[in-house]
């Protein structure tokens, strides 16, 4: 163990915490951006991120050499390394691995530029699973990070498609240019002269299948996809249940 | 102490495939679960052509007779890409299924907002490959993310019996049986494997045409062993696929140091977090393209990078960077090579970037063919037409 000393802002003083000598970038809980909770529930976090059945694959050890991080664009652009992602699991440091599940986790860009790593480690496939387990258990950084973003998964969810047509409005994507304003007042008919029969619809990317959807909406409740959205966001899932229980519902499908 | 830079250099300029280092074909696993009777494996439909991979397996890519797995982001907004795609298969006679019975593979979404799980995600590519089985047509995917995606999913289920059983479960209950097939193609590698019957029937002179490629992260990073590798293309160290396309076309590849940077889609961040988006297209990309190749086009292979690529240079104008120039997918431009229409076929004007410049260099009449879209376009607008078919669009 190591006393390493934080420096204070004015009134504060120095901040000093315990910490282990790898963890050299843990943050006292008095100048982390998060809540801290009892070490026994970041162990269960962390233990839950190592049950995951692709944590073995995903994790070697690692040769601290940097690669990864040469590679990885948001280590570029924020103050973010998928080396210590690795070193942090590597080591099982919980504090650490529980501090880069509030904070770290939503920078990456899940590119897996990282998988070039020489020890055979996936840092971008660690923060999948972090991730995950972030959602799974409501962490605030998964709650700010889906901030804005439900309406996204609402579509995903409830029609099968990703990105629709009419999301290409100038007030949403006002940083793409002109076109976008082009697309939009000229969105229906621009979208029945496109020649292949699917890809009239202006609300879904192509003509999804009404019973391609009700299997679509059977995987969400079968897998539990539909119940971790309600960690995150109790209105969403509300509605999403209630969309997806209505049409199985006239189609007479009993779960 | 200097450093060896040409040392270096020359140590990356081949890649030597070393019989030692080959990954295990997945296949042995694949065939042996099939024979158990773990799941049905659908083989690539006869006639295929043989081309390798990066550690040297032979991969085989189907000439017709295709299912098109499509792509949320390319449909959605840059309906061009995948127009191209079935305008270049219907120009060389090539039959295909264009399914309504197909969800998007939600990985956009899943590495978006881990709003997902292993068996989820799984259970939606199973439900996509067994619908493309009852049709008899083989799965085809337009969208690096899925393809990659759809690799991962494979490996998982290859190794954990425990995922086997639950997608199963879940399969059952839609009534739909476990389908994996022989290979997961990406469309670039069809336009790859393809591209001297699609330069045989070009008509457009491309030798002037100045290209960059962005090889897509998620089409040979993940999973790296199953994607396609040429010995004479980069000297095997980058991926083949687009690259080998344009070369049959004739144009002039260009290189760039920065190829193996991502292009900053990021996907949670191209939807809420653009000025990371933003800066990283432009200043890791597209400004050192400009500074070291000054390309005439940048040609990718997948959604989110045309995407990311295309639409982030319009605000950096702003900032006086140096940026401006077109983007889109080798579909379209093979598409445009043989002949098809820019506005009706290639949708070029769903794009930001200002591709006029470029279709004058192609020899292409940007404002009379605009002038023709608009006068198909003022046809549905009165109501004497409702869609725009494929022979309107070759009429
Ligand atoms: S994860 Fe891999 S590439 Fe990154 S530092 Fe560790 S050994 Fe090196
Ligand atoms: S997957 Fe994440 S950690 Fe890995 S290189 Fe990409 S952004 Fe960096």
């Amino acid at each position: 163990m190591s006393m390493l000393a934080y420096p204070g802002g004015s009134g504060r003083g120095r901040l000093e915490a315990v910490i282990d000598a790898g963890s050299a970038l843990l943050k006292a809980p008095a100048v982390a951006g998060f809540a801290d909770v009892p070490f026994a529930e970041k162990q269960r976090l962390v233990d839950e991120v190592m049950a995951d059945m692709r944590y073995p694959d995903y994790l070697y050890g690692c040769y601290e050499c940097g690669i990864c991080v040469a590679a990885c664009p948001s280590a570029r652009f924020y103050d973010f390394s998928p080396r210590r992602i690795a070193q942090a699991s590597a080591r099982e440091d919980v504090e650490l691995m529980y501090q880069q599940m509030e904070e770290d986790i939503w920078e990456c860009s899940q590119c897996f530029s990282c998988v070039r790593c020489p020890r055979g480690n996936n840092p971008g496939g660690i923060i999948t699973i972090m991730r995950e387990v972030a959602v799974n258990n409501g962490l605030g950084s998964a709650r700010k990070a889906l901030e804005g973003y439900t309406r996204i998964i609402y579509k995903i969810m409830s029609t099968g498609t990703q990105v629709s047509p009419d999301m290409l409005q100038p007030d949403a994507f006002p940083d793409w240019g002109p076109e976008v304003k082009d697309v939009s007042e000229n969105l229906d008919v621009w979208r029945r002269m496109l020649p292949p029969e699917t890809m009239h619809t202006t609300s879904t990317g192509w003509d999804v299948d009404p019973r391609t959807l009700i299997e679509l909406y059977l995987i969400w409740f079968e897998t539990g996809a539909l119940d971790m959205i309600k960690k995150v966001d109790e209105g969403l899932h509300m509605i999403l249940e209630e969309v997806m229980e209505e049409r199985l519902e006239e189609e007479g499908i009993e779960r | 102490m200097t450093i060896p830079v040409q040392l270096l250099l020359k140590k990356k300029e081949h890649f030597e495939r070393d019989e030692h280092h080959v990954p295990s074909d997945f296949h042995e696993e694949l065939f042996r679960l099939e024979a158990e009777g773990e799941w049905v494996v659908q083989r690539v439909p006869e006639p295929y052509i043989e081309v390798a991979t990066k550690y040297g397996r032979p991969k085989k890519i189907p000439v017709a007779g295709m299912w098109h797995h499509k792509s949320c982001g390319q449909c959605g907004h840059i309906p061009g890409y995948s127009t191209s795609i079935y305008w270049v298969m219907r120009r060389l006679g090539i039959d295909y299924n264009d399914p309504r019975d197909q969800t998007s593979c939600t990985a956009w979404n899943y590495y978006a907002s881990a709003t997902s799980n292993a068996a989820a995600q799984a259970a939606v590519a199973l439900r996509n490959f067994s619908a493309a089985y009852e049709t008899g047509y083989f799965p085809l995917i337009h969208c690096g993310t899925s393809y990659g995606h759809y690799k991962e999913v494979r490996e998982e289920l290859l190794h954990h019996p425990a995922l086997r059983a639950q997608v199963r479960s879940v399969l059952g209950k839609l009534g739909k049986q476990m389908v994996m097939p022989e290979e997961i193609i990406h469309y670039s590698e069809w336009f790859y494997a393809m591209r001297d019957r699609i330069a045989a029937a070009q008509v457009l002179d491309f030798s002037g045409i100045a290209v960059t490629v962005h090889p897509a992260c998620h089409y040979y990073k993940l999973v790296e062993g199953d994607a396609i590798y040429d010995p004479d293309i980069y000297g095997g160290q980058r991926t083949a696929i687009v690259t080998g396309l344009v070369q049959a076309l004739g144009a002039e590849v260009r290189t760039y140091s920065t190829w193996f940077d991502c292009c900053g889609f990021g996907f949670r961040h191209i939807l809420v977090q653009r000025d990371f988006t933003r800066s990283f297209a432009t200043q890791r990309k597209i400004e050192v393209m400009k500074e070291e190749a000054n390309p005439d086009v940048v040609l990718t292979h997948d959604t989110g990078c045309v995407t990311t690529l295309d639409k982030s240079q319009f605000a950096a104008q702003a900032h006086n960077k140096n940026v401006g120039v077109p983007v889109m997918s080798e579909a379209q431009f093979a598409a445009l090579a043989m002949g098809a229409h820019p506005y009706k076929v290639c949708q070029l004007h769903w794009h930001s970037t200002d591709y006029r410049p470029l279709l004058e260099k192609m020899g292409i009449d940007w404002r009379e063919a605009w002038a023709e879209f608009e006068r198909d376009a003022d046809k549905l607008r009165r109501g004497d037409q409702q869609f725009l078919t494929w022979e309107d669009v070759d009429a």
